[in-house]
């Protein structure tokens, strides 16, 4: 029966996630964005939320909570309404973590996820976008090739989120021109792994992020996620679209929100903006999408609590959330007028982190 | 919980609505496009005995309405859905079928008991029937609040004296079967808002006339009227709410109604959208092209990115109209997402048959298919049951906090 109605956990985690992101994230925000590190209290508040311990398995030393793609999209979108940027670094371990829980062999689950259930942050990551114009999911050239004792992987990867922080990273690559995306495994320190200086982007600028080159990297013949079975790309690349989904609700929120208030206070031939038409309508378009893009992340979430792999309903979602993004973000800037293209206010930060958001792909997972 | 998913008995409901849209409403689609004012009877007779026989065809009805044994609890969402169905038919088919329309959705929603068993009871037999809700004046129609008909009482009876205009299904209510108009007018037109009530006029009321029946761009199956009241009495208890004038309230009563009918017209523009992306998806696949979902932008035609964003755009409009209509079943106040699935819904669906007749180039302008009809029916969406425009204002009202009279 349709129903727009979050359990009480999921209620429970959104209002956690919420308070974080108002108390910590977004007073960070924009030093972090200027160039600043991130602050040691932060990541040790956002430790104690547990953001990747709490839905690992109790055999490994988490919380056990059971993990759903709706529960995700909230959490993500509340985290990105504090900050985009903080949101994807603070995550980020999910890259490493959540696919292992899911598709890993139960050699690979033992080995890899006991020091994700510390109290400390412990980075992960995987690599998924590669440096073309023209990639996409479907047309991944990173490959591994499988010799006697082990795999080789050549490629180029970008924007990896904390490659330079992480014991190991999770790489996509194709096996064979047949064959679907897997997943690898494979250590930092591994021969033929070269990890660039971070990249200097235009926006997401509190997360640190590298280029990953494979040059005849060779990794154990167990390196591959979930053995020779393998995983659902599919499913994984879903749950990175979701996650991006939501995060533009949330990032679209915090503008919407932002520019309402402003044009509530800032008079203009006697009477606040927003009692003229031309900001008022931006103002109720802007809310409109923010709802909308919430909307398609939940049913796309939905679909992939079923068990589907959701690959239509995600890539619609973000389709639309790129674009929807973009706008809203846009039009924040432009409620402010030439306040909102100084750095003071947080809104022009806000439309660079959107114009990051809609291209990219694998930054965060539910 | 969260869920995205009808019951399996509604599921199984939708498909029989579907079947009449597909067998019934699309083979006279265009006839009774091209022959504007005159009637389908059969359609007429056969959709209300089916009604008589479910008791579930009647929007206005919806009082008594628990199609598929899905109860109140999910009343709104079961009509937004069956009415998508019927509106993929055919829109202009969809809004004639007799039932007791918006000033059936009036009695409910603001009539006592009493009310809606004397004026709503003959809609469960008999011969068909129609409803029909005069707001609209010559002189004002977004602005409901400036109507000047009014109605003033002598003893026992209203008399009523003005002119409405664009009242849905007018004619058939007031003259072709025993049907009744509700009628917006005004006690005292120095109380404002709070002056402004609605009242049961009965089909052939002496001083009620239908004096015209307008040519539309689209919709031409439904009959759209102008009907004046020259000193038309009808007893004092046709009245919906209270005749006592509360300057607090407002109009807050009448304003109501939109609350339920907001998701619903969302709900006709989906229908009517998803007309033209299925027609669009079908045409594409007979020509050998698959949309390649997944594909970035430098793989994609400009057709495929079309028709993804047409895709997503409908989709976006119908996860907003459900949530109108869910908070509504779940007796939550939903003007704000109400008018939020309108606005959305009506541009988007205005925009999606446009780029459709553009995907099919000169095939998608000629008669000789329905897409050039799915436009003009579409577009009435994005106007009537508030503008676009209205439904902005009131999202921009509610977001902000401020009243009509601080933005206007």
């Amino acid at each position: 029966m349709i129903s727009f109605e979050p359990t009480e956990e999921q209620q429970m985690i959104r209002d956690t996630a919420a308070a974080f992101a108002r108390n910590e994230l977004r007073p960070a925000a924009r030093a972090v964005d200027e160039g600043e590190t991130i602050p040691d209290g932060l990541i040790a508040a956002a430790s104690k939320l547990g953001l990747v311990r709490a839905w690992l398995p109790e055999e490994h030393g988490g919380d056990g909570l059971m993990r759903s793609a709706l529960t995700g999209a909230m959490l993500m979108e509340e985290l990105a309404y504090g900050d985009l940027a903080l949101a994807a670094h603070l995550t980020a371990p999910r890259l490493f973590a959540f696919p292992i829980i899911e598709m890993g062999t139960s050699a690979q689950r033992s080995r890899y996820l006991k020091p994700f259930a510390s109290g400390n942050f412990v980075a992960g990551s995987s690599a998924l976008v590669e440096p073309r114009y023209d990639f996409d999911l479907q047309t991944i050239a990173t490959t591994a090739r499988q010799e006697r004792d082990g795999w080789i992987l050549d490629g180029e990867k970008c924007i990896v989120p904390l490659a330079g922080e992480s014991e190991s990273i999770l790489i996509y690559a194709r096996r064979g021109e047949e064959d679907g995306v897997s997943g690898f495994i494979v250590p930092r320190e591994a021969a033929g792994v070269l990890i660039s200086e971070p990249e200097k982007n235009m926006g997401l600028k509190g997360l640190k992020t590298y280029e990953v080159k494979l040059a005849g990297c060779r990794i154990a013949a167990d390196a591959q996620l979930g053995g020779d079975a393998g995983i659902n790309f599919a499913r994984i690349a879903s749950q990175m679209r979701v996650a991006a989904v939501a995060m533009a609700a949330g990032l679209a929120r915090a503008a919407f929100e932002y520019a309402r208030d402003y044009a509530k206070e800032r008079r203009a031939f006697g009477a606040p903006i927003a009692t003229r038409q031309a900001i008022a309508f931006m103002l109720a378009e802007m809310a409109i999408e923010v709802d909308a893009m919430r909307l398609l992340a939940w049913e796309a979430a939905w679909h992939l609590d079923r068990g589907e792999d959701a690959a239509k309903e995600s890539y619609l979602a973000k389709h639309y959330a790129s674009a929807s993004a973009l706008k809203v973000t846009d039009n924040a800037v432009q409620v402010l007028g030439g306040h909102g293209y100084i750095r003071e206010h947080p809104v022009e930060m806000w439309l660079r982190n959107a114009r990051g958001l809609a291209i990219m792909e694998g930054l965060a997972i539910v | 919980m969260i869920d995205f998913e009808f019951e399996p008995q509604v599921i199984e409901r939708l498909k029989l609505y579907h079947t009449i849209a597909e067998q019934m409403m699309r083979p006279i689609s265009r006839e009774y496009d091209e022959r504007e004012h005159e009637k389908p009877w059969q359609f007429f007779e056969t959709m209300w005995s089916a009604a008589g026989a479910a008791a579930e065809f009647q929007p206005g009805g919806r009082e008594k309405k628990e199609g598929a044994g899905v109860g109140a609890r999910a009343r709104n969402l079961y009509t937004i859905a069956t009415t998508e169905e019927l509106t993929w038919g055919d829109a202009g088919l969809f809004l004639s079928i007799p039932n007791a329309g918006l000033g059936g959705a009036a009695i409910a929603a603001a009539g006592t008991p009493e009310q809606k068993q004397r004026f709503l009871g003959p809609f469960r037999g008999g011969k068909p029937k129609w409803g029909a809700m005069a707001i609209t004046e010559p002189g004002c129609g977004s602005d409901s609040a400036a109507i000047t008909t009014t109605a003033v009482r002598d003893g026992d009876e209203w008399v009523i004296n003005g002119t409405k205009i664009f009242c849905t299904s007018g004619q058939m209510a007031a003259e072709k079967s025993e049907g009744f108009i509700v009628v917006w007018a005004t006690l005292d037109k120095s109380a404002g808002r709070a002056g402004i009530k609605s009242f049961v006029v009965p089909h052939g009321t002496p001083g009620m006339t239908v004096v015209r029946v307008e040519n539309k761009l689209g919709i031409r199956a439904s009959d759209t009227a102008m009907i004046v009241f020259d000193n038309c009495r009808v007893p004092f208890d046709h009245i919906l709410g209270s005749p006592e004038i509360n300057r607090e309230r407002g109009f807050k009563d009448v304003m109501a109604t939109f609350d339920a009918t907001r998701p619903i017209v969302a709900a006709m523009a989906i229908g009517v959208g998803r007309a033209a992306l299925d027609f669009v998806r079908d045409f594409l696949n007979q020509q050998k092209i698959a949309i390649r979902y997944g594909a970035g932008l430098y793989r994609l035609t400009a057709a495929e990115r079309d028709f993804i964003e047409m895709e997503v755009q409908l989709k976006a409009a119908r996860l907003l109209t459900w949530r109108a209509a869910w908070m509504l079943d779940a007796g939550r106040q939903n003007s704000l997402e109400a008018s939020m699935a309108k606005a959305k819904a009506g541009l988007a669906v205005t925009q999606i048959t446009q780029k459709a007749i553009e995907l099919l180039g000169p095939l998608g302008y000629s008669r000789r298919m329905l897409l050039e009809k799915w436009m003009r029916d579409a577009k009435i969406n994005d106007i009537f049951e508030g503008t676009q425009q209205i439904n902005l204002l009131i999202v921009a009202r509610r977001i902000l906090g401020y009243s009509s009279r601080e933005l206007s």
